[in-house]
């Protein structure tokens, strides 16, 4: 069995243990250990070192996103460091088990990534429908503050931090991190132009790292037990496990945490394969806004690289598997409708493209699209692709339909041949 | 007029006094479950209270999924209607609360009991189809045995 240093405390469907307990297996160590023998540089070091890539989905190497913010005496204050915790994206599922199960394992994380940027404030932004984290999360703040992690001049070493909840009101585009910047400043949020970069102007114009919650659950682990180990997790030359899921028709859907670069198939037989009379058609590897791997993709290693140079993305790691006896064609319908309520509107190719194309699909789902429906639609797939609108969100939902048009090109042309949906 | 225990409570998520404005979602959120949703009239308390211009807060309070600036029932539905779900059986799931309460998708009952909502992806794909309702969480839910959920609310 492999080393599951994240999820190795969490008990299923019961309340994560006090701080005490938590104490107990090893818990909060790191953070006598960073602040008491190392440099904040040092803990950016080691991150660097150790190639921890962002778990929330857009993989960028967490040791050099810190590295650029401002630091020494003449560095704007106050700085902070805000967890995105707004787990949206849909066919996602880990951040969720992470923080319900082990919210001290987070905060921990939080203290380590705050002391590296020397940060004064830490803000989590958390999806306000994720109540029973909400409810773990304060009682753990609470703790943490009772015994002396939090607050003033935390263990003696004259680092003071303080950390705040913030429960999210929904909306997808705060997993855009200057758009969830706007809504944790109390306005609407639409994402900012870029740069400045939050790291350098973020929330209220100052220094911010947004990192995600699984991010942060990986560095007490790397301060405890170094460099080597972690990368001996892993695989591949990323280091680390990953929290890696899968849902849609299998037999055992569920969550698991697992080295990264295990092959897709690997994961789907943790989730017991196709139920019954079933097989695979499509998968999207990591959240709605991948492209669609097939069945030739089972020996693929899951890795931000392998997955990458597969012609789709890593994503969050959570697979959605199209079996055979569901449309494809509704399929990407639903996912686009998704993005389509969740453009916040700012720029038009999104605005108005995404509607559009929703429509498009709606109506070759159900009867009455149009051969020429087909070139349109691949068409928009460039017109609200990467560098076209203000941000990732349409380019995101570009990727599923780009690559369906292409994989099931068939099933398309034939409900528009057949005016009609074959599966319905 | 907010109360004082209202207004206590905003207070205590304005983590940093020079920024007043950052407490609005929270207000709303607050306000939401004490009035069930936000009228024109708490638009206004809100943004007196916390410095802000009605239109500021209003283009808040617009924009998220989780506020409702029009009536809504006693008990909201949310039914997840996000990919792993509609693999799931989203519609036959929908189709069924809707023929229970005998309205259609975004109305209410005809006694102010139930509104029922199209949601984004709750985060629970292993155990699809789900719902809320209110802020209760249900998972695996089996179209065939609703009422016994759905009794649940008053």
């Amino acid at each position: 069995m492999s080393e599951k240093p994240l999820t190795e405390r969490i008990r299923p469907n019961e309340a994560p243990g006090v701080i005490a307990e938590y104490e107990r297996l090893g818990g909060y160590a790191s953070i006598r250990k960073a602040l008491k023998d190392m440099q904040p540089a040092d803990v950016t070091q080691l991150v660097k070192d150790a190639n921890l890539r962002g778990r929330g989905g857009a993989g960028f190497p967490t040791g050099i996103k810190w590295s650029i913010v401002p630091q020494g005496a003449d560095a704007p204050r106050p700085k902070y460091l805000v967890v995105n915790a707004d787990e949206m994206e849909p066919g996602t599922f880990k951040d969720r088990v992470l923080l319900e199960g082990d919210p001290h394992q987070m905060i921990e994380g939080i203290i380590l990534s705050s002391f590296a940027i020397q940060a004064d404030i830490a803000y989590i932004f958390l999806r306000g429908e994720y109540t029973l984290a909400q409810e773990r999360l304060e009682k753990a703040i609470h703790e943490a503050y009772e015994s002396g992690y939090l607050g003033k001049n935390i263990l003696s070493s004259g680092y003071s931090l303080d950390l705040y909840l913030h429960m999210s009101i929904g909306r997808y585009i705060c997993g855009e991190e200057t758009a969830l910047l706007n809504a944790l400043e109390g306005k609407r949020a639409t994402p900012r132009a870029k740069p400045p970069f939050p790291q350098a102007s973020g929330l209220w114009g100052k220094p911010t790292i947004v990192n995600n919650v699984e991010t942060l659950c990986n560095l007490p682990h790397i301060v405890n037990r170094g460099v080597d180990w972690f990368k001996s997790l892993s695989k591949t030359p990323n280091g680390g496990t990953k929290l890696f899921g899968v849902s849609g028709k299998v037999k055992r859907p569920g969550l698991w945490e697992l080295p990264l670069g295990v092959t897709v198939g690997e994961i789907m037989d943790l989730a017991g394969g196709m139920r019954d009379g079933l097989s695979v058609r499509g998968i999207i590897p990591g959240g709605a806004s991948t492209d669609f791997l097939g069945p030739e993709h089972m020996e693929l290693p899951m890795d931000f690289d392998t997955v990458g140079k597969a012609g789709s993305r890593m994503g969050t790691g959570t697979m959605i598997i199209l079996d055979d006896k569901t449309c494809p064609v509704g399929m990407v319908h639903n996912l686009t409708q998704f993005f389509s309520h969740e453009s916040c509107g700012w720029c038009t190719p999104c605005r108005d493209g995404l509607p559009w194309l929703q429509n498009v699909l709606w109506a070759i789902e159900t009867g009455k699209g149009v051969n020429e429906d087909m070139e349109m639609l691949s068409r928009h797939t460039k017109l609200l692709g990467p560098g076209m609108t203000f941000c990732a969100l349409a380019p995101g939902a570009m990727a599923p339909l780009g690559s369906a048009l292409t994989r099931f090109k068939d099933d398309f042309e034939r409900h528009i041949r057949d005016k009609r949906c074959p599966w319905s | 007029m907010l109360t004082e225990a209202l207004k206590a409570e905003i207070e205590s998520h304005i983590h940093e006094p020079e920024h007043r404005q950052s407490a609005c979602t929270e207000a709303l959120r607050i306000v939401q479950r004490e009035r069930g949703w936000i009228d024109d009239e708490s638009i206004k308390d809100i943004a007196e209270f916390l410095g802000m211009t009605t239109h500021e807060l209003d283009s808040v309070a617009t924009f998220f999924n989780l506020i409702h600036r029009r009536p809504v029932g006693r008990h909201v539905i949310r039914l997840c209607s996000s990919v792993s779900c509609w693999v799931l059986g989203y519609d036959a799931l929908r189709e069924a609360i809707l023929t229970r309460l005998g309205i259609s998708l975004g109305q209410t009952t005809g006694d102010g009991r139930f509104t029922v909502l199209p949601h984004q992806c709750l985060g629970t794909c292993d155990r699809a189809p789900a719902l809320m309702i209110g802020m209760d969480l249900y998972q695996n839910v089996d179209p065939t045995k609703l009422d016994e959920i759905l009794d649940r609310y008053a």
